[in-house]
């Protein structure tokens, strides 16, 4: 009897301690395995959102979305559009898609969109296969693209050349000496290279809008993840040369420089104005094209865009609203 | 009397039968826990091993397509897909060796003096303190460095702010509170007899901290070290905010260090954000990833091997 008495008080404690021990590992695995799963939760999740890309509003109510599709460059504006709009007109849906400029005309021409986003000019192999067709294009400007060359307030230098920002973006000019100001040396801050104001900015400064030009940007160049991180670097480092959208400028805090597109043209000042008119010489228009006299749903949507409220969406995304009321 | 005594003690059969009912309870028991335990630890691993995998499949094709001689190039410019990776090796290792000079010691001294010297209340004051500063968002040290440090290294005579320099700067103070905590953690586990061997052998208290304390507590101050450099590596947010991301490598020299530099993880975190999925450009941000990866595990396999070395497991102390 003592015996066994003994067994198994004797069995118990140890039992237990076991037991303590087991559970206090487990405590721990079970830690990492969360961090693990956690982790591998935040992994797929950010996977799926770079996949998320351009937004898809078709499908709300209606028997067919509005169909909106072309230039990368376009493609947040026109999402802003379309999410703005419907507070507007509640039950119309518009899809929007990228992929850029040529891709929207051609679907234009084929009929599967309404509506192509461009950020350049119909070009006349597109009006003629669209005559083939029998459509007649019609061409709508709903927002301009202006870059301005932005420096420090306390640099004394006012204006440039398209060939001088060329040289100086690719670092064949490298002191301000060379075009009139101080000795000191350039220091170049551009945007990231997925932003679309760099690949223009790329191909009409650096390259001087030459197809044939493999001109890049100097390996010195500062890339900034954002505008916000151009004017803040501006604003403190004389030395600096930044660009930016029209809208974003602040004249307060910086300095902008005037443009001439060659040597010995006019120096002109980025304004809405001289943007909309082309004597600035790094703004473009950007474009609507429809096939046909639009009607319907699809005219109140471009007059809408057209409209002030429209115009001021394109303000708060840094392109120059091409109607006046929408800058104030 | 006897029978009673008898009847009571339960007969042989009986406790047999209980054992064998115990033993199996606790065998059913143990198997749920054990397995449950095995299955938590094999799924650690089989994470891992997808997480590894899925970098490999998808970084892959940027070793396999794009010649290795294009790689080893000195341009990194996406848009023209020249794929050089040295300049973002350059900027990740130029950042993370200024961050370890500067870490290093200044961790390593302050850690001596909160375990050695440091009277208690200047340990508990400064210790709890120390901790919390591991515990500040790299963003919002991103944020300060921006702000605060990259005025003041150009006001040192930097062309520009956002260089390697105000990187390591920034770096080195979020290694700290790691390097710091965990050499501390390691001096405290050196045993007491060891002090007292040497104070009573006639020592002065630098000298047993010199030549007893630091060699016993080595494994754990590199572990400490190397965790540091593996903060270093792997922050994003906070160097991509004042290292400029210019992908350019200067001529060698003290100077290097202002220059602004593009390190690998800006470069992932900057430029996945837009990329077409599938595309050559997306493939090569992922074969960033596996450099990036290579690394952190050569510093790991490094510290393994200098922690193996000779050193007893007791002075190793916490670890």
């Amino acid at each position: 009897m003592t015996d066994s008495y003994r067994m198994g008080r004797a069995g118990s404690p140890r039992l237990q301690a076991n037991k303590r021990q087991t559970i206090s590992r487990m405590g721990i695995s079970r830690v990492s395995l969360l961090i693990f799963i956690l982790a591998a939760a935040l992994v797929l999740a950010a996977c799926r959102g770079g996949r998320g890309g351009t937004g898809d509003q078709a499908g709300a109510g209606l028997d067919r979305a509005i169909q909106n599709k072309g230039s990368d460059t376009l493609v947040n504006l026109a999402l802003a559009w379309a999410e703005a709009y419907r507070e507007v007109e509640p039950t119309i849906s518009i899809a929007v898609t990228g992929g850029g400029s040529g891709t929207g005309i051609a679907s234009l021409l084929n009929g599967t969109v309404d509506l192509a986003n461009s950020s350049r000019d119909i070009s006349e192999n597109e009006i003629a296969t669209a005559a083939n067709l029998g459509i007649d294009i019609r061409e709508y400007v709903v927002a301009i693209d202006a870059i301005a060359i932005i420096v420090h307030l306390d640099n004394p230098v006012e204006e440039l050349t398209l060939n001088q920002l060329a040289d100086i973006y690719t670092g064949r000019i490298t002191n301000w000496r060379e075009v009139g100001g101080n000795d000191a040396p350039i220091i170049l801050l551009s945007r990231e290279t997925n932003s679309g104001t760099h690949v223009y900015f790329l191909e009409e400064v650096v390259r001087l809008g030459d197809r044939q030009n493999r001109d890049i940007f100097a390996p010195e160049t500062l890339l900034m993840p954002s505008s916000v991180g151009i004017t803040s670097e501006l604003r403190r480092n004389p030395n600096a040369i930044g660009y930016e959208g029209l809208g974003y400028v602040d004249e307060s805090h910086e300095k902008v420089i005037r443009v001439a597109a060659g040597p010995g043209l006019p120096y002109i000042p980025p304004s809405l104005e001289t943007a909309a008119s082309g004597d600035y010489p790094i703004a473009r228009n950007l474009y609507i094209y429809t096939a046909g006299e639009p009607t319907g749903e699809i005219a109140r949507y471009l007059d809408w865009i057209l409209s002030p409220v429209g115009q001021a969406i394109v303000r708060e995304l840094g392109f120059v609203p091409i109607v006046d009321g929408a800058l104030d | 009397m006897n029978l009673d005594d008898n009847e009571e003690r339960p007969s042989l059969r009986e406790m047999a039968g209980q054992a064998v009912r115990l033993a199996r309870a606790t065998k059913w028991d143990e198997f749920v826990i054990e397995n449950g335990i095995r299955l938590a630890g094999m799924s650690a691993i089989v994470i891992i091993a997808l997480i590894f995998f899925f970098l490999l499949r998808e970084g892959s094709p940027a070793f396999l397509d794009i010649p290795l001689r294009q790689l080893g190039g000195s341009r990194w410019y996406p848009i023209e897909a020249l794929w050089g990776l040295l300049p973002l090796l350059y900027g990740s290792i130029l950042v993370t060796v200024g961050a370890t000079v500067i870490a290093v010691p200044l961790g390593l001294t302050t850690a001596v003096y909160l375990g050695e010297f440091a009277p208690t209340w200047q340990r508990e004051l400064f210790k709890p303190l120390i901790e919390l500063l591991a515990g500040i968002p790299s963003i919002v040290l991103g944020f300060l460095g921006w702000v605060t440090l990259a005025p003041l290294v150009m006001r040192l005579g930097a062309p520009t702010g956002l260089t390697a320099f105000t990187g390591s700067l920034l770096l080195a103070y979020m290694s700290l509170p790691t390097i710091i905590s965990i050499t501390e953690d390691a001096l405290y586990a050196v045993p007491r007899e060891y002090r007292d061997g040497a104070l009573a052998l006639g020592a002065t208290q630098w000298q047993m901290v010199w030549r007893v304390v630091l060699p016993a507590a080595r494994s754990g101050i590199v572990i400490a070290v190397m965790l540091g450099i593996g903060r270093a590596i792997g922050e994003t947010m906070a160097v991509m905010m004042v290292t400029g991301n210019a992908a350019n490598i200067p001529e060698l020299g003290l100077g290097v260090f202002f220059e602004p530099v593009r390190t690998m993880t800006a470069t992932i975190a900057a430029e996945m954000g837009e990329v077409a999925q599938g595309s050559m450009h997306y493939h090569v941000l992922f074969g960033v990833g596996i450099v990036l990866f290579l690394i952190t595990f050569a510093i790991n396999s490094l510290a393994t091997r200098l922690v193996g070395g000779g050193v007893r497991r007791r002075s190793g102390g916490m670890l």
